[in-house]
């Protein structure tokens, strides 16, 4: 029986609020988080960038990588990343809403294999990416939160979101992480 | 590539029943094998195939797929697909003019294998590297993979050209030292790929899943391919790689996969772990 599991995405205007988000996070965080940035290539800058200050451990995703808690799994640049039951799996499909890694890619996966014991957060962005994926995860009786559009440097993604009605919750955000916390340690389910 | 989202599944459970009556009905009429794909994409790949073929359901696909090879060849195109661009990782191409091109000028033959090659970009990447690393003359290229029509596509080598712009930078990045666009023409939005690259360079058919070692290779490709398979599928794999491979001959793999986990793992030594080459020591 495996843990929950957090699926992160943001695009322009989201690394700083991720890097805050995963601030947050004991080194004791029970789910794995899985992030789909916007990204172009690098040798593992973003993911040194992301991990510096959290005891979590932070890296691009490999192919067929477990979901372990304490870890932070990055869609790697030119992947789409998906889940698969306690896996993670890459794909090299055409992009999707433009992007590859694309945030409704791993959404919708995360939603199919988690269903209930998800929460799915979308983040700043300017692109549509991420709201259909929202919506499957919702159906799927997850978690939504979204980054208040106010508080957001691109608000026009979860704008989407929100007005699409798939956010549970809609959150400035330095109150994302703590919610997190809150949410996943609170939920017996999640142990 | 065309940009789509998949259909809204029903539920997930049947869905996946479906794929296996699916999967074992091409198995069953066909004998390609997608049962031991890896369930998370290939469950969107064949969403894809879905939205191709304007029906609602695996089932219906499945009563289509056994009735009509035009669709099955349709969908073993959709199934094929795995490489998007001429030079794709550059440093890997980097890499390999590195630790692989100085072994591989010690031998008056160099064979070489791009293992799913689909629509040949990769075979034609390397044949470029080869030549002009001065090894084309001696080499021979084998490109397979299971799909027909991906294969006629690699064997044409016609691809857009606002592409091929674009792959200019990757082969730059990659080591090129001359001019990318001697290496194709260019006409009406299209640019074809030189008939000298062609000379040594095969497209073939070959399944990876289903059909057996068909030569022995100095140098291996099977680059963001078995991504797609599930482990088991996976360790199949590898065996048949294995045994395609000369003594100290060279694997090289996608950029985010591994020979962890895998049955041959120590029988490679790693000559380059960001960029995946290996070297068959034992």
């Amino acid at each position: 029986m495996h843990t929950g599991l957090v699926v992160i995405g943001g695009s322009l205007g989201a690394l700083e609020v991720l890097r805050a988000i995963l601030l947050a996070l004991p080194a004791s965080f029970p789910a794995p988080v899985a992030v789909v940035l916007h990204r172009g290539p690098d040798k593992g800058v973003l993911a040194k960038f992301i991990g510096r200050d959290t005891p979590l451990l932070v890296a691009d995703a490999c192919d067929k990588d477990r979901l372990l808690p304490g870890r932070v799994y990055l869609a790697p640049a030119d992947y789409h990343l998906l889940v698969d039951d306690e896996y993670l799996a890459l794909s090299t499909e055409g992009p999707v809403n433009g992007s590859r890694p694309a945030i409704d890619v791993l959404f919708e996966t995360a939603a199919d294999a988690y269903r209930e014991r998800l929460i799915g957060v979308l983040l700043s962005g300017n692109s549509r990416d991420g709201v259909a994926g929202l919506a499957r995860i919702k159906q799927r009786g997850g978690l939504t939160v979204v980054q208040d559009p106010a508080t957001s440097d691109a608000p026009r993604m979860p704008a989407a979101a929100v007005g699409a009605g798939v956010a549970d919750r809609i959150l400035p955000a330095a109150e994302i992480g703590p919610f997190l916390v809150a949410t996943v340690i609170a939920a017996r389910k999640w142990l | 590539m065309n940009e789509t989202s998949p259909p809204t599944c029903a539920d997930v459970a049947r869905s996946h029943s479906e794929i296996d009556d699916l999967t074992g009905a091409i198995f069953r009429q066909y004998g390609y094998d997608f049962r031991h794909y890896a369930r998370a994409s290939l469950g969107r790949r064949l969403s894809l195939c879905l939205a191709d073929e304007k029906l609602q359901d695996f089932t219906a696909l499945r009563e289509r797929v056994v009735h009509d090879p035009d669709c099955m060849q349709r969908v073993l195109f959709r199934l094929s697909i795995n490489v998007t661009a001429m030079f794709r990782d550059p440093l890997f191409f980097s890499a390999l003019r590195r630790q692989a091109v100085p072994w591989l000028r010690t031998f008056p033959t160099v064979r070489s294998w791009v293992a799913g090659c689909s629509t040949g970009e990769e075979a034609y990447s390397l044949a470029l590297l080869l030549m002009e690393e001065g090894l084309y003359e001696r080499s021979r290229i084998y490109a397979t993979d299971m799909s027909a029509t991906a294969l006629a596509k690699a064997s044409a080598g016609i691809y857009r050209l606002k592409d091929m712009q674009s792959h200019t930078k990757n082969y730059l990045q990659a080591g090129g030292d001359g001019d990318f666009s001697q290496w194709y023409t260019a006409n009406y939005g299209k640019a074809k790929m030189s008939d000298e690259l062609k000379r040594n360079l095969l497209f073939a058919q070959h399944n990876l899943v289903t059909d057996s070692v068909f030569n022995e290779f100095h140098l291996v490709l099977c680059r963001n391919v078995m991504i797609y398979f599930d482990r088991e599928l996976q360790a199949r794999v590898h065996d048949l790689i294995y045994h395609s491979l000369a003594m100290f001959g060279i694997l090289g793999l996608g950029n985010k996969e591994s020979l962890a986990f895998t049955p041959y793992e120590s029988c490679y030594e790693t000559l380059d772990s960001a960029n995946k080459l290996y070297k068959k020591v034992r």
